[in-house]
């Protein structure tokens, strides 16, 4: 065994260019993209189709960029979950130094960028995210805290702050608001996940709520941040940033996430098989999330 | 040439093609900027 995995890494095959794609968890990817996309559209003002390509370019590189700083950093942990084990570095395709160079020159060139094709303020809170999910997230708490999923939350947050302050240079309420609403959207969305694959966690021996504090305390907590979460969500139109439309699909959407939490905090199986609310849960999260920041954009150009 | 050699080349190959690639879009892009913000942008 050690033969074998010594003769592996004494010449070991340059990476392929898709194994660099891979790192950035292009996947992930989209729900970054979108709403980062959707604070610019609904940023006053307006900005140049090209500036604002280029600025949603940025948002999803400088994401990809702290995805394979994750990678890089957390190559030993990957290789403990089933879910993660064939990614390029625990599978052995990528040296890790080529993943931390990757990370390092994506993270500097999407932040730069950023700054040259529209303004600094945005191109600071783009590198902020990035320290942010690296250095917070990843390396100071994701292993010490069970709180680590709330944490990650305020990473995946800022790309509709991003995105509106490129279009603006500035930020202000709105544009707040849906960062909270990410940020509070987020633990109830993993949570649910994580509690119909918790065996995969507990392996790896990362602190995750349902492995720490129990399948009650998490559907607890699952219910009690989609409380606020709603209230994020809706706040907006009675504060007079959007229209009815948004008003009304957001409440709408907000009372069946939250009905759907209610389902899970009632749900009392210990076993993944009787973990159907967790599922639909899970599921409606990623729809909602998409229809609401589509429904804020809906509104402000059917107003217009 | 070992197959490996083979194998090699052919990773360095297609790597280089994409950073031509991405290294062409890159000036493209840039142009565009260049355009667009001294167009008031």
């Amino acid at each position: 065994m050690s033969a074998v995995t010594a003769a592996a890494h004494e010449t070991p095959l340059p990476a392929e260019w898709r194994d660099f794609v891979a790192l950035t968890k292009p996947r992930v990817m989209s729900l970054v993209v979108f709403t980062g996309l959707c604070g610019l559209l609904v940023a006053p003002g307006g900005i140049h189709p090209v500036l604002g390509f280029t600025a949603v370019l940025c948002i999803a590189l400088g994401a990809g960029a702290a995805a394979a700083l994750n990678m890089w950093y957390e190559a030993d942990l990957d290789a403990r979950m089933k879910r993660t084990a064939d990614r390029p570095l625990p599978a052995g395709r990528m040296a890790r130094q080529s993943a931390l160079h990757f990370g390092v020159g994506l993270s500097f060139f999407s932040v730069i960028l950023m700054g040259v094709a529209t303004n600094w303020f945005a191109a600071s809170i783009l590198a902020v995210s990035i320290l942010f999910y690296v250095l917070v997230y990843t390396v100071w708490l994701k292993r010490r805290t069970p709180q680590n999923i709330v944490v990650g939350g305020a990473a995946g947050a800022f790309p509709p702050l991003i995105g509106w302050a490129a279009a603006t240079g500035d930020a202000s309420l709105l544009p707040v608001l849906l960062f909270l609403l990410i940020f509070l959207w987020t633990p109830p969305h993993f949570w649910a996940l994580s509690l119909f694959v918790r065996s995969d966690y507990a392996a790896a021996g990362v602190p995750m709520l349902p492995v720490v504090a129990g399948p009650a305390a998490t559907r607890r907590r699952i219910l009690l941040y989609s409380l606020p979460m709603a209230a994020a969500a809706v706040a907006p139109w009675p504060l007079g940033l959007a229209g009815a439309v948004y008003g009304a699909a957001a409440a709408a959407l907000s009372l069946v996430f939250v009905a759907m939490a209610a389902q899970v905090h009632a749900n009392g199986s210990a076993e993944p098989a009787g973990m159907g609310p967790e599922k639909r849960l899970f599921a409606f999260s990623v729809l909602y999330l998409f229809a609401v920041f589509g429904a804020l954009v809906a509104d402000r150009w059917l107003l217009a | 040439m070992s197959p490996r050699d083979d194998e090699v080349r052919r990773r360095q190959r297609s790597r280089a093609a994409m950073m031509a690639l991405a290294l062409a879009a890159f000036v493209l892009l840039m142009y565009f900027i260049t355009i667009a913000r001294m167009s008031g942008g």
